[in-house]
Formats: structure tokens, C-alpha cells, sequence
């Protein structure tokens, strides 16, 4: 037998001073990855809400900032009112969310099955992952200004903005998700007499589902912000141009409703996307 | 000389760890008979799950060759079932589909597919969660949905790599007894490997030690012990006796790396 050890030196431990003791703090609150009260959780929410609001609404009444510059909630609430009573808002919401739907729609078609050849095949990535790592990092606003040069200034600009801002970000991150699929779950499927192409059918889509979604809920929130920004240059409808519009009147309230429609419709998106992860993602609770 | 179940001839494999080639298994020459159940027992480092990996097809041995029913292998595929560890049940499938997957490859009508599919689920014990998901199962169960799910192939032969290493002693020893039974009834040839040493004694009719650094094989003990043993074969001289003897092959063949 060989001593890998060799160097080891034996001997009894020698009495030594006791190690001093800390005092180990109570849990509080900010104890980490602590669950916390369900009063406490309640408490922290509606005060994130209610504390901001509450300033806008001092901070309006005392007639410290112009009412120019920030409305009072009456007046915002008034105003959008107004904007849904015309009908003017619901054409607006709908231009812009006709506009998502084609142009992140477009983006989820291209991406997801772009993501899973460069998650699932090492050529995939090394073929189009250098060239996406670069072209993600060109902020998608900075090409308004060409595309309406090549496309014009109808729709298709606005798709294309939409398009550009999202897809290359939604294929990197399938791409992730599916190299997530665990390895042994390929092997073994093989061992089980599957072929290529039914590894990838049966076992690395059903996988990542649930991330790409995870995916996608991430990347509907950075088409909303695109698509605003699209509307700002030459638009005759929709959420972003009506934010133009206001601009140019003064009509601050008009523009502060409008941000809160945006914010309201984010949420259901959000909403909307978690309900449907959650239900198809329920093995992987 | 009877018909050769599984034949591994002069396999070599070499890794490639930071630039230096390193040897894993050297010259490893092994028959496995039709109805067999072979124990691969060896320390860490000894390459017995490069060993499995090889048969299993998912890596290709550096020379040497490996044959299966006389065909030599290409690749993974239905005729060498594998048990992991853990965690390879499609955790989207309920244990049923788990069962079924490789069965829906194939062309069966739903009637044939769901009866055999009962059958291995009757047969592991699982009919009651049928239609769990693997999350919801004990580590144990998990094992069994793995072990069904690979029989159901009918594969020539099963390999198992530690299927029960990640199972408490209790749970490990039914697992014990129902592989065995599963082995008598469905006449499998199984190749199991484990560093348990009393674990191969038990389960094996013949169990090979592998020495480690490079990995080859070492020794080689026939188990005279009933078809039909029990767990009180472990409480049998004879028992004792076996389970003194390999584990000192293994002692003798493992790279020490502390000595009292």
C-alpha cells in the first residue's frame, strides 16, 4: 500500500482556548431568502403603490409644481375619460397592439426556432451566435432613422423596429434555455430508440417550453417600450404618437394617462404570459 | 461454449483532461452470457461508468470493440436499456408516458402499447401512480419508472449505473429484491455497476472487479448462490465469505490516497 499522504503529520490535538461565540441575530424581515408574513408582504406591496401615489397627489394639490407640468390625478383621470369617450383610445390601443402583435409575433416565430438550433446543435451556435452577439448590442432605435429610409414611413418601419429590438434577444435566451435541457435526458432517450429528429420533438421542445415562455414574457415588455418609441416618429395612431400629439399642445394630463394605459396593458401581457407558464409548466413546479 | 450476450474485446479509452491524455479503461476484455446478471464493482476512478457509457453506446472506446448479439455497436439504441443514477424520467410525462416513450416510437396499436405498458407497470409496482408526475414520486418509485420505462424496449441487455446509489438503505434494499425478481421473470441479462460491493455479491451471479488508474479488470468471482435468494443470503457464511473476498480485490486494486 502506498501513502498518497505521505506528508501527513499525526498527533493529538492539544487543548486550546475555546473558539469565541457569536451571537446569532433573531430573524427579521430582512433575513435572506426568509419567507416573510403574509401581512408584512401586503404591508410592502400597498405601500410601493400607495406612497408614490400619495406624493403625486400632495405634490400636485400644493400647487408647488405647476399643474403644466404634473396634473393632479382629477385631471389625468378626467383626461383619459375624455380620450375613452371620443374613442380615440380604443383605436390608439388597438393600432399599437395590432403593431406588437406583428411585429413581436414576427420576432417569436423567427427566434424561437433559431434559439433551438444554437441551443441544440454546437454548429448552430458557432454559426449564427458571433453574429447575433453583435447585432443585439445596436440599439434598435438607432435604425428609425435608416429603416424609414429603406422601408418608409408606413407600417413596415415600425414592424421592422419592433422586430429588430426583440429577435435577436428572444434567440439568445432560447438558446440558453434549451441548453438547460439536461444531458441525461438526451442520452437516455436515445437509449429508448428515439432518433434525431424525435429527441428534438419529444424531449428538447417539451423541456423548454416553460423558459421560452419565461422568454418571450421578458421580451413582450421590451416590444411594448419599442413600439412606443416607433410611434414617436411620424405616426398618425396609436399610444406613442397620441404622447406626440399631447406633447406639442401641452396637454400633460393627456400624456400622463396615456403612460398609465401602457403601464395597464404591460401588466395584462405579463399577467396573461405567468397564467399561461404556469399552466403548461405545471411538471415543473 | 454458449451464445455471447454482450462481448467487449481489448477496449481501450482515453480521456482528454486539460491537454493531457489520460487513460480510463486499458485492455478491458469481458463476456456477458444470455440471463446473466453482471456486478461491475470498482473504487472511484476505476472507469466503471466509462465502462457502461461505452455499451451504452454514448461514447465511442478509443480501441478495441464491443458487440452486442454479434452486431458491434454504432451508437445508443433499444437493444441496451440504461438506468441512471437519478434524474432522467421526463419530468413532463406521467410515470405511464414515462413508460410508454419508447414504446411510441415504435409502430404498436394503442391496445398492445397500453398492455404492455401495465404489464411493466404491475410488474414495478407503480400501477397506483399511473398517472403521477416523476416530481411527485419518491426517489424509489422515480428508480422504478426508470427501470420499466427501459424494459419496456425489451432491450438485449439492461445496464445500471448505481440505479440505487441515491437511495436510503431501506429503500435500496427492496430496490434490491425487485430487480431481481424482474430479472427472473422477464429473463433479462442485466449489466449492473456499483461501488457497493455487498450490493453486487447479493444481486450478481458473477461480479468483476475493476482495479482503478487505468481501469481494467482485475478479478473475476462466480456468486454460487441461489436463483431465488433472499435478504437472508446476506446472513449466510457463505455470503460473508464472498463479500469478504471481492471486497479485498477491491481494497488491493484501489489507489490509497489516506493510510492510519
Amino acid at each position: 500500500m502506498r501513502a498518497a499522504l505521505a506528508d501527513r503529520v499525526p498527533g493529538v490535538r492539544t487543548a486550546w482556548p475555546p473558539l469565541p461565540r457569536r451571537t446569532r441575530p433573531s430573524r427579521t424581515v430582512l433575513t435572506i431568502r426568509t419567507p416573510i408574513s403574509r401581512r408584512a408582504a401586503t404591508a410592502l406591496a400597498a405601500g410601493s403603490l400607495v406612497v408614490p401615489f400619495a406624493c403625486w397627489v400632495v405634490l400636485s394639490a400644493s400647487g408647488a409644481v405647476p399643474a403644466t407640468f404634473l396634473p393632479s390625478p382629477g385631471a389625468v383621470l378626467a383626461a383619459g375619460w375624455e380620450m375613452a369617450r371620443s374613442g380615440e383610445l380604443a383605436v390608439d390601443v388597438g393600432t399599437t397592439t395590432l403593431r406588437v402583435l406583428e411585429g413581436f409575433g414576427l420576432a417569436v416565430l423567427v427566434s424561437v426556432p433559431l434559439g433551438i438550433v444554437m441551443g441544440a446543435f454546437h454548429a448552430g451556435r458557432a454559426l449564427f451566435e458571433p453574429v447575433i452577439g453583435l447585432l443585439r448590442y445596436l440599439p434598435a432605435s438607432a435604425f428609425i432613422p435608416l429603416l424609414i429610409i429603406w422601408l418608409g414611413l408606413g407600417e413596415p418601419s415600425k414592424i421592422a423596429i419592433l422586430f429588430l429590438g426583440t429577435v435577436f434577444f428572444n434567440a439568445l435566451m432560447t438558446a440558453d434555455v434549451v441548453r438547460g435541457v439536461p444531458r441525461s435526458l438526451v442520452d437516455v432517450s436515445y437509449t429508448l430508440g428515439a432518433r434525431r429528429g424525435e429527441v428534438l420533438r419529444k424531449v428538447v421542445v417539451p423541456h423548454s417550453v416553460p423558459g421560452v415562455i419565461d422568454a418571450v414574457r421578458v421580451n413582450a415588455a421590451a416590444a411594448w417600450n419599442f413600439v412606443v418609441v416607433a410611434e414617436l416618429v411620424n405616426s398618425t395612431a396609436g399610444l406613442g404618437y397620441r404622447i406626440v400629439r399631447a406633447q406639442r399642445f401641452l396637454q400633460t394630463d393627456k400624456i400622463f394617462a396615456v403612460l398609465v394605459v401602457i403601464g395597464v396593458i404591460g401588466v395584462m401581457i405579463d399577467v396573461a404570459l405567468r397564467l399561461v407558464r404556469a399552466l403548461v409548466g405545471r411538471w415543473a413546479a | 461454449m454458449g451464445r455471447v450476450t454482450l462481448e467487449l474485446v481489448d477496449v481501450c479509452k482515453d480521456y482528454r483532461v486539460r491537454g493531457q491524455r489520460k487513460r480510463a479503461l486499458d485492455g478491458v476484455r469481458l463476456t456477458v452470457s444470455p440471463r446473466e446478471f453482471l456486478c461491475v464493482v470498482g473504487a472511484s476512478g476505476s472507469g466503471k461508468s466509462t465502462l457502461l457509457s461505452l455499451v451504452a453506446g454514448l461514447t465511442t472506446p478509443t480501441s478495441g470493440e464491443i458487440t452486442v448479439e454479434g452486431r458491434p455497436i454504432t451508437g445508443p439504441g433499444p437493444d441496451r436499456g440504461l438506468v441512471f443514477q437519478t434524474g432522467s424520467l421526463y419530468p413532463w410525462r406521467t410515470v405511464e408516458r414515462n413508460v410508454a416513450f419508447g414504446l411510441e416510437l415504435l409502430a404498436l396499436d394503442t391496445a398492445e402499447r397500453r398492455r404492455r405498458v401495465d404489464w411493466y407497470l404491475a410488474e414495478t409496482g407503480l400501477a397506483a401512480v399511473r398517472r403521477s408526475l416523476p416530481r411527485q414520486l419518491s426517489g424509489g418509485q422515480q428508480q422504478r419508472v426508470a427501470i420499466a420505462r427501459a424494459l419496456a424496449c425489451e432491450p438485449d441487455v439492461l445496464l445500471l449505473d448505481e440505479p440505487f446509489g441515491a437511495l436510503d438503505v431501506q429503500t435500496k434494499e427492496d430496490m434490491q429484491l425487485l430487480i431481481r425478481q424482474i430479472w427472473r421473470d422477464t429473463g433479462t441479462t442485466v449489466l449492473m455497476v456499483t461501488h457497493d460491493v455487498e450490493e453486487a455479491v447479493f444481486l450478481g451471479t458473477r461480479v468483476v472487479v475493476l482495479a482503478s488508474d487505468p481501469g481494467r479488470v482485475a478479478a473475476e468471482i462466480r456468486i454460487p448462490l441461489a436463483d431465488d435468494r433472499d435478504l437472508t443470503a446476506k446472513r449466510t457464511p457463505v455470503f460473508h465469505e464472498l463479500r469478504a473476498s471481492v471486497e479485498d480485490l477491491v481494497r488491493a486494486s484501489h489507489r490509497r490516497e489516506v493510510i492510519r
